[in-house]
């Protein structure tokens, strides 16, 4: 079977994960934005859900959320728009991240089956439980090939991490410190330093990006050193931000990150 | 053994309501609170401690008044649980005051908390005041408006009180608001959340710590009525915190009748309303699987109440149990029968409800009550936070 996800952690160093929101700045960004950022150097897509209380986000990804169901952003509607996706991102391993309640009320089974019908790889729900995703959504998500990530934090135990490492077959999502997405680069650099130095220690069997408060160049080569690659969000949503053509700067953006 | 509706599952349901739906970031904050909870108020020096609070600080037992007059115009037994008396105006002090407690005993240095009509930011801020730690609230904007009282009161208490600007700047945004704080604050920080809301155990958290009004209010009927059941409870529900408490100790008693009262706001079907019971569908709002008001496609919606502390797209996942297997009932009251019952309590009792409360009077010619039942009315909080709103809208209070 072909995995894009493992396939792009075997051939590649310093992963750019890049995550934006369906339907932001425009409903039909949402292609052209993911095949400008794969044309720029992406290495691998998150593609948000928009939700109207996105518990795990700051400001950036709830304003973009905001605009992109203002815009007529829905799952049918981007299930519709997805079907362009690989033509526009070749193998690209893509994910969608979002909120439980969106995909209950769509139907799990039915939101999955339309996931991997248009070449999605992966799903991101931070808010899914770990045993509701043993008894209920792991059965699912393995009859139609998504794999499941999970994000650890500074506050997640060995143990937990062991059982997350164990239940996910793509990566483990670090969160880099305390804070929603976009927040604030942590002052805390040696606690930090600790926490990437404890988790790479535990030898998972996963690979490892780092994300929540890398905004740029810096940013990303320091998590580099830490993990397989690294995820923004916040920081591309905010270089999209009233630009006349929103492909064309998160193009400048990514070539920004991995040049 | 009879079923009993007040414990939740070891992983939070009620029947399919309840659970814990956060994101990593809230695992270890809500893991160590749920393991900690019920042992920690086991403990005997809490119970004394928290005993010795609710009586010399709140002011417990509240009062059980027969309002007389009230009875004769219903032609039934109406008493009212006198929640209002408590310290800061209302039952949301319950609470505060078990949770500082718990927070103390966690360890934790700083505390938040989300309100809407205010009142559980005052309670909140003021159990803070009494044990020296820092407090900050957060608010809608919208809120912060139609409730200044209550915002000067938290500041003079000494907390910070945080306008939220997002969505629709009511209790919704604010609860939002204060789990991003929590999710920033993992290790110092006790959210104090308000109602019998949120993701397992904080709905049998807040609903044992209110628990003492129907424990009170059983030993207050039998000694004037001559038994500890009477034939209805009515309380208002946004979250449900004070139904919740004034329905606990009857839940296993099929005979008392519990009345949940929702907020209609212009009219169930106006677009305008607050009545999940009837417009909510399951799904997950702040970490429960509850029924709450939504699209078709998952996205919260909007409630309305002129009310703000029943302006709650959601219901406890108690309250969602409890009517899903017709143990309550939920009547909807509209915004303009709620300014009447305000008006007809005051004049007939002497007593100004507040708003949120005022719903559950209003209910009161809907129960079919006859002239030998007993009706407790659960008088959640007293008026004068919304004296504002009666003021602009004095034509409907005549």
């Amino acid at each position: 079977m072909n995995n894009r996800i493992a396939n792009a952690f075997a051939s590649k160093h310093n992963l750019l994960n890049t995550y934006f929101t369906a339907g932001y700045p425009s409903l039909h960004d949402t292609i052209p934005l993911a095949q400008a950022l794969v044309e720029a150097g992406a290495d691998i897509l998150e593609i948000g859900m928009p939700f109207s209380d996105p518990l795990a986000d700051g400001p950036v990804i709830q304003g973009s959320s905001t605009v992109a169901l203002a815009n007529g952003m829905n799952l049918p509607v981007l299930f519709k728009q997805l079907q362009g996706l690989r033509a526009a991102v070749a193998d690209t391993p893509v994910l969608l991240m979002g909120y439980l309640n969106p995909v209950m009320q769509f139907g799990a089974e039915e939101f999955c089956r339309q996931a991997a019908a248009v070449g999605v790889d992966g799903l991101i729900l931070p808010d899914l439980p770990l045993d509701e995703y043993e008894e209920t959504y792991q059965p699912i998500f393995k009859k139609y090939g998504l794999k499941a990530v999970f994000l650890i934090t500074p506050q997640t135990s060995e143990e937990r991490i062991r059982r997350l490492d164990s239940l996910s077959e793509a990566f483990l999502y670090l969160v880099s410190g305390p804070g929603t997405t976009g927040g604030t680069t942590p002052t805390d650099a040696p606690a930090q330093q600790e926490y990437f130095n404890r988790i790479a220690a535990l030898n998972l069997h996963n690979p490892r990006l780092i994300g929540f408060g890398i905004a740029d160049k810096a940013g990303f080569d320091r998590a580099c050193e830490h993990a397989e690659g690294a995820i923004i969000g916040s920081a591309l949503i905010q270089a999209l931000k009233d630009v006349d053509d929103a492909p064309a700067a998160a193009a400048r953006f990514v070539r920004g990150i991995k040049s | 053994m009879t079923p009993s509706y007040q414990q939740p599952t070891a992983r939070g349901y009620y029947g399919e309501f309840g659970g814990a739906f956060v994101p990593e970031m809230l695992y270890p904050n809500v893991e160590e609170l749920r393991t900690q909870y019920l042992e920690i108020m086991a403990d005997p020096d809490f119970q004394i401690e928290q005993q010795q609070l609710l009586r010399d600080y709140v002011g417990r037992p509240t009062p059980l008044f027969e309002a007389k007059r009230l009875s004769a115009k219903y032609g039934t037994r109406i008493y009212l649980k006198r929640e209002d008396l408590c310290h800061t105006g209302a039952h949301k002090i319950n609470n505060t005051v078990g949770q500082i407690l718990l927070a103390q005993r966690l360890g934790k240095t700083r505390i938040i908390a989300e309100t809407g009509a205010g009142q559980h930011g005052v309670a909140t801020a003021t159990v803070c005041a009494l044990m020296g730690l820092p407090c900050v609230v957060y608010m809608g904007a919208t809120d912060i408006e139609r409730q200044a009282p209550n915002v000067a009161r938290m500041r003079l208490l000494g907390a910070e009180v945080r306008a939220v600007t997002s969505g629709s700047q009511t209790l919704k945004d604010a609860t939002n608001e204060a789990i991003r704080d929590w999710i920033a604050n993992p290790v110092d920080t006790h959210y104090i959340i308000g109602s019998v809301v949120g993701p397992h155990p904080y709905p049998d958290l807040v609903a044992r710590l209110q628990a003492v009004i129907s424990e009170e209010m059983r030993k207050q009927l039998l000694v004037k009525t001559g038994s500890e059941l009477p034939q209805f409870v009515v309380a208002c529900v946004g979250g449900g915190s004070n139904a919740a408490g004034a329905f606990y100790h009857f839940l296993d008693e099929p005979s008392v009748r519990l009345i949940a009262v929702e907020a209609a706001g212009r009219g169930i079907n106006s677009g305008h309303s607050a009545a999940t019971s009837v417009l909510g569908t399951p799904g997950i709002i702040h970490g429960s699987r509850t029924l709450l008001m939504q699209d078709e496609h998952g996205q919260i919606t909007e409630p309305y109440s002129l009310s703000a502390g029943l302006d709650y797209p959601g219901i406890g996942p108690l309250h969602a149990y409890l009517g899903a297997v017709g143990r309550s009932e939920f009547i909807a009251i509209t915004d303009d029968d709620a300014l009447a019952a305000v008006s007809e309590c005051s004049r007939l009792e002497g007593i100004i409800p507040a708003l949120e409360t005022a719903h559950a009077l209003a209910a009161l010619g809907q129960l079919g009550a006859g002239p030998d039942d007993v009706v407790v009315v659960n008088l959640s909080g007293r008026g004068d936070k919304d004296l504002d709103t009666y003021l602009k809208n004095m034509d409907k209070l005549t």
